[in-house]
């Protein structure tokens, strides 16, 4: 009985270290879509207005700001209104940041972030990237609700 | 044994709140110190409005240096390009032989790198104004062991790689504005 009971425990361990070591996850392509963070919530995060219409420079300003933030360009779109780009710093940084008229006065900068394999949907990272950028651009980087 | 057992369900604890997952460092987005003598190290003017030339001139230094070009969008001033080599160091090969005399355990080395460089032009001042066009390049590179795993991601920060980039790229500047 003593033993059986030993057994059990055992058991017991092994399922919850396997599911220590994978959390809960029932089907790994459910990853394609996954996010935790609402759509609308990540979107505020990781979106700001600027005040120009100028999309190239916008694009160029957002390069010069990878670059000083350590990044190595990946890709760059002045059609799309794109730019991806990697940082290696002892961990896997990507970032693709896009930019797009947002009435007649007025861009949209939006930039999404992956670390190692996982989405960024905090807010704080996102923050520090559009202070670094409206410095750069001499303008302010505003919410959009 | 209770406190092996408490010991152990402590370690599970701690790995259950944590998973696997580390989050994103604080200054990985932030800016520091360092970003303006990074940028001045990677950075230099040439007195001209003529991007295209440096452009040009930077892609055949890429060339000349082994690099393959990878992407490139002319309307926005960049070029990337990457190289796969050897990254195996003598002082690396010769301790792992040591250990495995020693100890008899195999110890994985740097095998193989890609080093990737992303180059970036802009220009500055108006059409009538003086003006100057910079380029500033940044390197970094993926180290692979020789079981195939990932062991080295960084970036390549050594003033001298920079300075020598940037000596090349004045002789290539200078070639291509010969057509040579």
């Amino acid at each position: 009985m003593k033993a059986k009971i030993a057994m059990n425990k055992k058991a017991a361990l092994v399922v919850l270290a396997v599911f220590a070591v994978t959390g809960c996850q029932a089907n790994s392509k459910d990853q394609l879509f996954a996010t935790s963070a609402s759509q609308v919530q990540l979107r505020s995060f990781q979106t700001r207005a600027f005040d120009t219409t100028d999309s190239e420079n916008t694009l160029r300003t957002v390069i010069a700001t990878l670059q000083d933030l350590g990044f190595v360009v990946d890709k760059a779109d002045l059609d799309l209104g794109t730019v991806s780009a990697t940082k290696l710093d002892g961990y896997l940084l990507r970032m693709t940041v896009s930019v797009r008229p947002r009435g007649e006065t007025q861009l949209l900068v939006r930039a999404n972030a992956n670390y190692q394999q996982q989405a960024v949907e905090e807010a704080g990272p996102y923050q520090q990237f559009f202070t670094a950028l409206e410095k750069a651009m001499f303008l302010e980087a505003q919410e959009v609700s | 044994m209770t406190g092996l057992r408490s010991i152990a369900g402590l370690l599970i604890a701690g790995v259950l709140i944590a998973g696997c997952q580390q989050g994103i460092p604080k200054e990985a987005l932030q800016l520091t110190p360092q970003t303006l003598s990074d940028r001045q190290m990677q950075t230099r003017k040439f007195e001209t409005r003529d991007e295209k030339l440096l452009l040009q001139a930077s892609a055949g230094l890429l060339q000349d240096t082994g690099f393959n070009i990878d992407e490139s969008e002319t309307s926005l001033g960049v070029i990337v390009g990457s190289k796969d080599r050897d990254a195996m160091e003598t002082g690396q090969v010769v301790m792992a032989v040591i250990l495995a005399g020693l100890f008899g355990v195999y110890t994985p080395i740097d095998d193989e790198q890609k080093i990737r460089a992303s180059i970036v032009t802009r220009g500055y001042g108006d059409e009538d104004t003086p003006s100057y066009t910079s380029v500033r390049v940044t390197f970094q590179r993926i180290v692979w062991d020789t079981q195939g795993k990932i062991n080295k991601v960084q970036r390549l920060n050594e003033p001298k790689m920079y300075q020598e980039f940037f000596d090349r790229l004045s002789k290539a500047v200078f070639l291509e504005a010969r057509g040579i």
